[in-house]
C-alpha cells in the first residue's frame, strides 16, 4: 500500500453545470448530492470521534484516578502524553499503518492517543480542586478513601472532567479529518479528494464544524444535568 | 446514652520532629459534659481532639470511649460513632442540605424513609425551614452552614462529638446566637462533647470543663470555669484567662441563679400606708409599681406617695428590665448602659421576680465560691 493507491480512491466527478465546472458553491448540486455522497462518510466521522474520545477518556480518567493517589506518577504520565500529543498527526497515522494496518483500529489508536493530555491533566487537577475541609469532614465522618474519591472528588471534579472532554472531543473531530490516511473514512476524504471544488469543501468541513459544535452542546448539557450545584452557586 | 471520654497518658509526635506535638496528657470526660479543650495557638489543641477519632494517629498511650479503647475497631467504623464539625465546615459543596445531612446516616445503611425523617427532624432542631433540605450549601448563609454543619454531625445521634471551633467562621452577633442555640440543644441531648476553641470567653461559656492547655501539648489546667476563673494553677493560666477574669465569673452565673433583692411592689390604688411599710422593710429606698400582670411600671419617689392612694403612673421608669436567663456580664452592662444602681429582674411572662443591685454583683465578685451569696433578703415573690 502506498500513497498512491490512498489517493487513487479520490474521484474527480463529471462537472454538468456553469456553477460546478467552475467549481463553485453550487445549492443545487449540494442538494442532489447530500444523501449520496456526505450522509455515510459523516456517521463514519461521528463514530471515529465517539469511540476514540470514549477510549481516550477510559485511558485518561484510569490514569488520572491512580496518579490521584499517587502523585509522582503525574509528571510522568504527562511527559509521556505529552510526547504523543507532539507527534504530527497525519506522522501518527502513518506511522502506525505498518503495525496495525489501515482502517479504524489505527484511526482510533492514534486519535484516542491525542486526547489523553487533556483529558489526564484535567482530571488530575479536577480531583485535586475538592475543598480540602470537604475531604476531611468526609474522612472525619467516616467514609472510606474510596468512598471519598467516588462521593467527593469525582462529583466535586465533574466540571473540570467535562471541560477535558469538551475540548478533547472538539479537537478530534478536526483531527479525525485526517483519518482518511489510515483509511478509516470520514469526512476526510471527501474535503482532501477534491479540494478545489468549493460546494465539496464547504459541505464537507461544514458538518465538521456542525459536529463539533453539537457534540459540544451535548457535553455541554450533560455537564449542567451533572452538576445542579454549579449553578446555583452562581445565582 | 452518652459515653465517656478518657484520655491514658496520651503522647504524639508527628513524623520528623523531634519536639512532641502533645506531652503525656490524661483527663477523664464524664458522659454528657462538654469538655472545652483550649489554649494558644500551636498547643496542640486540635491535635488532642483529632485523636479521638484517629484522623491524627496516637503515638503512645490510650484514648478510651465508654472504656473501649479507640484502635479497637476500624478507623472508619469509629468515625461513624462519632459527630465531627470542623471551622471551615467541610459541606460537600454538591449535595444539597438533605444529603449533606444524610451523610453518616447512608454511610450507616439507614433505610430512606427513616433518613428522610430525620433530616425534617434535624432542620426543625436547628431553626431552619423544610425547603432548604433541596438548597446547596452555596445557598446558604455564613451561620445556616454552620448549623447544618452541626445538623449533619448529629445526624447519626452520635453519644459523642467532636467540635473544632463550630462557630469560629463567623460575625459575633450570630456566634452569640448559636452558641446559646447549642446550650440548649445540649441541655436536652446531652452528649459528651469535645469543643476546641482558642477564645478562653467561648470557654468559659461552652464548657463544663476547660483543659487549658499551653505550647508542647502539655495540659496546664483541667477544671470547671469557674474553679479555672477562681484559682488559676500557675502564671501562665492566669495569663491566659485574663487580668479581667473576675470580671469574666460574670458570664459564669444567669440572673435567676442570684438570690435577688426582693421588691417592695405595689399596684395602681394601693393604699400609700402598705406601700411605706412594705418600703421601710427593704434594701430599695423606692417602691416599684406593677401593673395587675405583676409587670412593672416604674418606681415611685416619695412625691408619688404623696397622696393617700398610689397612683396610677410613676415618676421614674423601671429600666432596665433584666431578664432572668441573662447571664451577670450582661446585666451589669444593661445596669451600666442606664446608669443606674439597680433594676427590675422579669420572668419570661414579663412578670418581676425580683431586683438586681449592682451592690449584689459586687458581692458575688467578692465571694469565693460563686453559688454562696450572702444577699440582704431573699427574693420571696408572693402571687
Amino acid at each position: 500500500m502506498s500513497w498512491l493507491t490512498l489517493f487513487a480512491q479520490v474521484q474527480i466527478h463529471h462537472r454538468a453545470s456553469d456553477c460546478e465546472s467552475n467549481n463553485g458553491f453550487c445549492p443545487d448540486w449540494i442538494i442532489k448530492n447530500f444523501g449520496d455522497r456526505y450522509v455515510d462518510p459523516f456517521f463514519r466521522h461521528l463514530e471515529l470521534v465517539l469511540i476514540s474520545v470514549l477510549v481516550g477518556f477510559v485511558i485518561a480518567f484510569a490514569l488520572g484516578i491512580v496518579a490521584h493517589r499517587r502523585r509522582w506518577l503525574v509528571g510522568p504520565v504527562i511527559g509521556l502524553t505529552g510526547v504523543l500529543y507532539t507527534i504530527p498527526s497525519v506522522a501518527a497515522f502513518l506511522l502506525l499503518v505498518p503495525i496495525t494496518g489501515f482502517g479504524l483500529l489505527t484511526a482510533v489508536i492514534a486519535l484516542s492517543s491525542y486526547t489523553l493530555l487533556i483529558i489526564f491533566r484535567n482530571v488530575v487537577a479536577g480531583l485535586a480542586a475538592a475543598p480540602a475541609e470537604a475531604r476531611d469532614a468526609a474522612l472525619g465522618m467516616g467514609l472510606t478513601d474510596n468512598q471519598v474519591l467516588w462521593r467527593v472528588e469525582v462529583p466535586l471534579a465533574l466540571p473540570e472532567i467535562f471541560a477535558g472532554v469538551r475540548i478533547a472531543t472538539t479537537t478530534t473531530v478536526g483531527l479525525a479529518a485526517l483519518a482518511f490516511f489510515a483509511n478509516a473514512g470520514g469526512l476526510g476524504g471527501l474535503i482532501f479528494g477534491d479540494l478545489v471544488f468549493k460546494s465539496n469543501v464547504v459541505v464537507a468541513g461544514g458538518l465538521c464544524i456542525v459536529m463539533a459544535f453539537v457534540l459540544d452542546g451535548l457535553l455541554l448539557f450533560a455537564q449542567r444535568l451533572s452538576t445542579p450545584w454549579v449553578r446555583a452557586a452562581r445565582a | 446514652m452518652a459515653a465517656a471520654l478518657e484520655f491514658q497518658q496520651v503522647s504524639k509526635t508527628y513524623p520528623g520532629s523531634d519536639e512532641p506535638a502533645i506531652q503525656s496528657l490524661s483527663f477523664e470526660v464524664p458522659a454528657g459534659d462538654i469538655c472545652v479543650l483550649v489554649g494558644p495557638s500551636g498547643c496542640g489543641k486540635t491535635t488532642t481532639m483529632r485523636m479521638v477519632n484517629r484522623m491524627v494517629s496516637i503515638t503512645s498511650g490510650e484514648i478510651l470511649l465508654d472504656g473501649r479503647s479507640v484502635l479497637d475497631r476500624k478507623a472508619y467504623e469509629l468515625r461513624r460513632e462519632i459527630g465531627y464539625t470542623i471551622q471551615q465546615i467541610g459541606l460537600f459543596p454538591h449535595e444539597t442540605v438533605a444529603a449533606n445531612i444524610a451523610t453518616v446516616p447512608k454511610l450507616l445503611g439507614w433505610p430512606k424513609d427513616r433518613i428522610r425523617e430525620r433530616v425534617h427532624a434535624l432542620l426543625d432542631m436547628f431553626s431552619l425551614p423544610q425547603d432548604m433540605a433541596g438548597r446547596y450549601p452555596a445557598q446558604l448563609s455564613g451561620g445556616q452552614r454552620q448549623r447544618v454543619g452541626v445538623a449533619r454531625a448529629l445526624a447519626s445521634d452520635p453519644s459523642i462529638m467532636l467540635m473544632d471551633e463550630p462557630f469560629g467562621a463567623i460575625d459575633p452577633i450570630t456566634r452569640g446566637r448559636l452558641q446559646n442555640e447549642f446550650l440548649r440543644l445540649q441541655g436536652e441531648l446531652r452528649k459528651t462533647i469535645v469543643f476546641v476553641t482558642h477564645d478562653i470567653d467561648e470557654a468559659i461559656k461552652m464548657g463544663d470543663r476547660i483543659a487549658v492547655l499551653k505550647k508542647g501539648g502539655v495540659l496546664a489546667q483541667y477544671a470547671t470555669p469557674a474553679e479555672l476563673l477562681l484559682a488559676p494553677v500557675d502564671a501562665f493560666v492566669e495569663d491566659f484567662v485574663g487580668a479581667d477574669r473576675a470580671l469574666k465569673r460574670l458570664a459564669l452565673l444567669r440572673v435567676r441563679d442570684v438570690d435577688l433583692w426582693k421588691a417592695p411592689r405595689v399596684r395602681p390604688g394601693d393604699p400609700v400606708t402598705q406601700a411605706q411599710e412594705q418600703l421601710a422593710d427593704s434594701d430599695l429606698p423606692y417602691s416599684l409599681l406593677i401593673d395587675a400582670d405583676g409587670k412593672p411600671l416604674g418606681w415611685l419617689s416619695d412625691r408619688d406617695l404623696a397622696g393617700e392612694r398610689v397612683p396610677d403612673e410613676a415618676g421614674t421608669a423601671a429600666t432596665p428590665r433584666l431578664d432572668q436567663d441573662s447571664v451577670l456580664r450582661d446585666a451589669l452592662a444593661e445596669l451600666l448602659e442606664e446608669d443606674t444602681q439597680y433594676g427590675p429582674v422579669v420572668d419570661e411572662r414579663g412578670t418581676v421576680i425580683g431586683v438586681l443591685s449592682i451592690e449584689l454583683i459586687a458581692q458575688f465578685l467578692a465571694s469565693k465560691d460563686p453559688r454562696e451569696l450572702d444577699p440582704p433578703e431573699r427574693a420571696g415573690v408572693e402571687p
